[in-house]
């Protein structure tokens, strides 16, 4: 189970609390206007913004955990390759931080390609691959870290309508075989109805705990309608 | 998160480098027996005043013709000649010099086209010859910092300008004079402040009651008179006046004078008629003028390549082995702030800068002054160049590196940190593939500034000591020209083999 308890970030005059919990497992939607504080949450989730209050993951708190120890793997709005690495080695970075690969570690990363739809492409750098292809990428890198959580900041905002389903129904696919818990911010209802079982609603300071995804849009709060523009 | 480890080895680094900036500087105060000017030394400030502010005002009225022709001509080879630009930055000033009096000595092309008219010979010593040499030094920056200037505004102004019938006067009013305007004064006091601590030209041009910069005055107390409280008063003096025009230039100087894009496409217009005759006429000066003396040097050394001084051998060893080690260590130390800097130690920033208040030979007299009384200044000559070589170059590095350390932190820091890389795994897998190309950049800089270096090595050196640049000019010295061209020859070779190779290999390792 993933616990906010009393969770207060303030960065100058900015202020977001959150005080819920999500169980094991679950797909969760953050959506709310822009600057309401979607991605500072996950930032915060992933170590990156201080706060106030604990976040327990299995009852344990990630407070004292720096970033890349913390049971989680997060897939920003972009930079999510180095472009001077190939794929592989982008991949690679998952399981070993220093890229001490076996042959078996590069077995796994191959296998993992093939299972993105990137099958023989290690070899390319990020800059050879299509926003599609980068999106798998990234995501393969997440399957193979295989980390209880997995943190989505928009990274496919800026893909057409049918590639961006393809990806949604790839990282499902993906949270399915790992049993991960997934947390994605987008701005797109349609993304949170296909994807998500939950949705948090983030709006005027507070991220609100998570509603059934089906419930929350069939009766929207007066904020969540403003938003939807209804 | 940065290690605690990696906070405390760029803490101590950057208070090693105030040390020894501050620390010199405190050593040559602490040694002043008197602290009142002598004739002779106030006739050195004023000189030293009277000619760097000669040097800045010239270079800075030259370099605005020259710009302005650049920025809106275009010709074959423009790009070659703005790349040139660059290379009197890394030129030895030795060999400058030379060149300078084989075009504009005694015996050279523009005395004998003088005294075809009937006029007076120019003397390429004392003023004249140090203003002419820093021209010859800074008009090529000032004319880079210029043209990005020009390629800054806009072309929809010009476009603009043309289309409401502006003629170029107008044009130049409304649009070039504001940008330099706010240019001028940042240039000024750079080409101020180089000049203020340029003691090889000083050294081989300038001399006598009437031609004494400080540097050549705390050099002539220290090896010739042994006057150390002098000599100490005058790098106090020194230090006091280069620390209050570094403030002033870093207050005047807009950031990246020696970034990218000067070669981009501008939008100043191109006025035909006699204003085209005027800027190919300022464009094929200043090429005579920055071309001239180098193709005097090679003319004049190449015949004597033959017949070098044995000498020069292992002059030429210990100068590359010196430059390559105080590039390395220069780099290394600018890297590891800029690091930290990004990390939030924002104080190192100020710490990297520094030693550009306190000239090379202001250190090397700090230093002079305290291992004298136990230690033979000459068996530490190597070590003390290379360590004032690499804190002189540190500042220019360091603002290299910090903008392109930021941007990497900025794309990079938080999925490397996600990630889980960190320490030595980041610095191999991220940060030195990304930072490769201005890290080459930056350090073949350092390694050519170092090969040409003559100021803290005359202080110490003595014959087993000698680096290349302080060979050739012994060997001016001596009037031994043909040899000091040859000698001049290889050390340019040297220097632009350095950078070359350090940039290559920048180039090679940059991640696309």
């Amino acid at each position: 189970m993933l616990r906010l308890d009393r969770v207060e970030i303030s960065q100058g005059t900015f202020r977001l609390t959150a005080d819920w919990q999500v169980s094991a497992g679950e797909k969760v939607a953050v959506i709310g206007p822009s600057g309401a504080g979607k991605s500072t949450l996950l930032m915060a989730l992933a170590g990156f913004v201080p706060y106030a209050g604990k976040v327990l993951w299995q009852g344990g708190d990630l407070g004292p955990m720096p970033p890349g120890e913390r049971p989680l793997s997060i897939l920003f709005q972009d930079q999510n390759l180095f472009p001077h690495l190939t794929v592989a080695q982008n991949l690679g970075l998952g399981i070993s931080p220093r890229l001490s690969l076996g042959a078996e570690d590069h077995a796994r990363i191959e296998t993992t390609l093939q299972r993105v739809g990137l099958g023989g492409m290690g070899a390319r750098k990020p800059g050879q691959l299509s926003g599609g292809q980068i999106g798998r990428a990234a995501l393969a890198r997440a399957l193979l870290r295989a980390r209880s959580i997995l943190l989505l900041d928009e990274p496919f905002a800026a893909l057409g309508p049918a590639l961006k389903a393809e990806m949604l129904d790839l990282v499902a696919e993906t949270a399915a075989e790992t049993g991960a818990t997934v947390l994605m911010v987008t701005h797109d209802p349609a993304d949170a109805r296909r994807f998500a079982g939950l949705t948090v609603l983030v709006e005027a300071g507070i991220a609100h705990a998570p509603q059934p995804t089906a419930d929350l849009f069939a009766n929207p709060p007066p904020a969540l309608q403003a938003y939807l523009g209804q | 998160m940065a290690s605690r480890a990696g906070q405390i080895s760029a803490a101590l680094l950057g208070l090693a480098v105030a040390a020894l900036t501050l620390g010199s500087a405190a050593m040559t105060a602490g040694h002043a027996t008197d602290w009142s000017l002598g004739p002779a030394d106030g006739a050195a400030l004023r000189f030293t005043l009277l000619q760097a502010a000669l040097s800045a005002a010239v270079s800075g009225v030259l370099a605005i013709p020259l710009a302005r022709a650049l920025a809106r001509r275009r010709f074959p080879g423009r790009s070659l000649l703005i790349r040139l630009l660059a290379a009197p930055f890394l030129l030895p000033v030795v060999v400058a010099v030379l060149g300078l009096l084989a075009v504009f000595g005694r015996a050279g092309p523009v005395n004998a086209a003088l005294a075809a008219a009937g006029l007076p010979p120019l003397s390429i010593y004392g003023l004249h010859g140090v203003v002419i040499a820093h021209v010859f030094l800074n008009l090529p920056l000032v004319t880079r910092m210029l043209l990005q200037g020009w390629q800054a505004i806009p072309a929809e102004r010009f476009r603009l300008a043309e289309a409401l019938g502006m003629p170029p006067p107008s044009q130049f009013r409304h649009l070039e004079w504001p940008m330099l305007r706010s240019l001028l004064p940042g240039a000024f006091a750079t080409v101020f402040l180089l000049c203020l601590t340029s003691f090889a030209v000083a050294l081989t041009l300038g001399g006598g009651p009437k031609a004494s910069t400080l540097e050549l005055a705390i050099y002539q107390a220290l090896r010739f008179d042994f006057d150390l409280g002098r000599a100490a008063l005058l790098a106090a003096v020194q230090f006091g006046l280069c620390a209050a025009v570094t403030l002033a230039t870093l207050r005047l100087t807009p950031g990246g004078v020696f970034g990218p894009g000067v070669d981009r496409a501008g939008g100043v217009s191109s006025p035909p008629g006699w204003r085209h005759g005027a800027d190919a006429l300022a464009i094929g000066l200043a090429v005579a003028f920055l071309l001239g003396p180098l193709l005097a040097v090679m003319l004049r050394g190449l015949p004597g390549l033959a017949g070098l001084p044995l000498t020069v051998w292992p002059a030429l060893g210990r100068s590359v082995a010196l430059s390559i080690a105080s590039a390395l260590l220069a780099s290394t130390a600018a890297l590891t702030l800029a690091l930290a800097v990004t990390r939030g130690q924002s104080w190192l920033e100020i710490a990297a800068m520094l030693p550009l208040s306190a000239s090379g030979l202001v250190m090397g007299t700090g230093l002079f002054l305290a291992v004298h009384p136990t230690i033979s200044p000459e068996s530490l000559a190597l070590p003390v160049t290379l360590m004032v070589n690499a804190t002189m170059a540190l500042p220019y590095l360091f603002r290299l590196l910090l903008p392109e350390a930021r941007a990497l932190r900025a794309d990079y820091g938080r999925l490397s940190e996600s990630l889980g890389l960190t320490g030595v795994a980041r610095l191999r897998l991220v940060t030195l593939p990304r930072l490769a190309r201005p890290l080459g950049f930056g350090t073949g800089l350092a390694a050519a500034l170092s090969m040409g270096d003559l100021g803290v090595i005359a202080l110490f050196a003595g014959e087993r000591t000698e680096t290349l640049p302080l060979l050739v000019q012994r060997l001016m010295g001596a009037y031994r020209m043909e040899a000091a061209a040859a000698a001049a020859l290889v050390l340019v070779a040297a220097s632009f083999a350095l950078f070359w190779a350090f940039d290559r290999w920048g180039a090679a390792r940059a991640a696309t």
